[in-house]
């Protein structure tokens, strides 16, 4: 398969996946403005996906648009990582998820600031200022779960804990990452784990958390290898257009 | 969170304009409520700056308002246009 393509459809299946996770939490946030918080957010990845599948879908030829990428594929043809696909749990889950993400999306988008794909260096440009404030927002949610209540902090050390496994796949390269890293249109990740680790560790560290030991990290996502959870979640994204294609507003 | 604190929110919307209130929320202390001040009332490219204050601070006028603006109201003198401008005063 044509790895520019693949890379550039990874992006947007991250992009998508978590924007649907988190808009799972739309009229379920715990207060109102954390409800629209996140739904925001939502929408900034959304976007972000739009932009990425357009560009996929013109790189590939033959014919598909953004929305018969996001619609029209099986779980075995996403790329995205397998944290996003990760379920909301509860808010410390939902935060320490997507701090993880933000933190590699931050630096990834930064990176790719100086991509030789002219496009996509436009597409990082304009999503690196929505992930700063992602990233800040997730941050300041760490700290504040972590160096808050004796239960905020068990609940935040938990979610850490538990999705720490997921982690790996962000920053350990695959085939495809070492092709576009290569050629200069993607970025060199073996180059982002050590920011990675080092915004990780600050965080967690000032939140007071510890900070997981290394062990056996999951990984797969970026070849199709997914969790059970990816199925669910496209089935109830994809219902529509699979049992009406075509349909719209 | 039901015990955060209310908080009145004022947004400036360009250089030049004075903030203005445009809401109030809720949040844990005032870093949270500037941020969830941008989330909740800048979605639509509303503000260059933000503040907020918590609303406990907030005093306002209680009196009975006919009372208490009434003796503005036979004032015409205090409004411009109760003087006659001679014409060769110009660019009023």
């Amino acid at each position: 398969m044509n790895t520019h393509f693949d890379y550039i459809l990874r992006l947007g299946d991250n992009a998508l996946i978590l924007a649907q996770r988190l808009g799972e939490w739309c009229g379920h946030g715990p207060v109102l403005e954390q409800d629209i918080a996140l739904t925001n957010i939502s929408l900034d990845l959304l976007g972000q996906a739009r932009m990425l599948f357009t560009y996929a879908g013109e790189l590939e030829g033959r014919g598909r648009t953004e929305d018969q990428l996001a619609y029209f594929r099986d779980a075995h043809e996403f790329r995205n990582v397998l944290l996003v696909e990760q379920p909301n749990t509860d808010w410390a889950y939902t935060i320490a998820r997507q701090f993880f993400f933000d933190t590699y999306n931050y630096y990834h988008y930064q990176a790719l600031l100086k991509s030789r794909d002219e496009r996509l260096a436009a597409i990082a440009e304009k999503s690196l200022k929505e992930v700063t404030y992602h990233l800040r927002f997730s941050s300041e949610w760490v700290l504040r779960l972590g160096d808050g209540t004796e239960t905020s902090h068990q609940k935040m050390q938990a979610a850490i804990d538990d999705l720490w496994m997921y982690t790996g796949e962000l920053t350990t390269p695959n085939a495809t990452d070492l092709a576009v890293a290569a050629d200069g249109t993607g970025v060199d990740l073996l180059k982002i784990k050590p920011l990675w680790d080092a915004k990780v560790a600050d965080v967690l560290q000032e939140a007071t958390l510890q900070i997981p030991t290394a062990g056996w990290m999951q990984s797969g996502g970026k070849d199709g290898r997914h969790t059970e959870q990816l199925g669910f979640i496209l089935a109830e994204m994809q219902h529509l257009q699979r049992t009406y294609p075509g349909l719209e507003w | 969170m039901k015990d955060w604190p209310l908080w009145e929110v004022f947004i400036r919307s360009k250089q030049g304009l004075s903030h203005k209130h445009v809401g109030s929320l809720h949040a844990a202390d005032a870093q949270m409520a500037i941020e969830n001040a941008r989330d909740v009332y800048c979605r639509r490219n509303e503000g260059i700056s933000i503040w907020v204050v918590e609303s406990k601070y907030m005093h306002a006028s209680t009196e009975d308002a006919e009372a208490f603006f009434d003796p503005a109201n036979d004032k015409i003198y205090r409004h411009p246009t109760f003087y006659d401008l001679p014409d060769e005063v110009k660019h009023m």
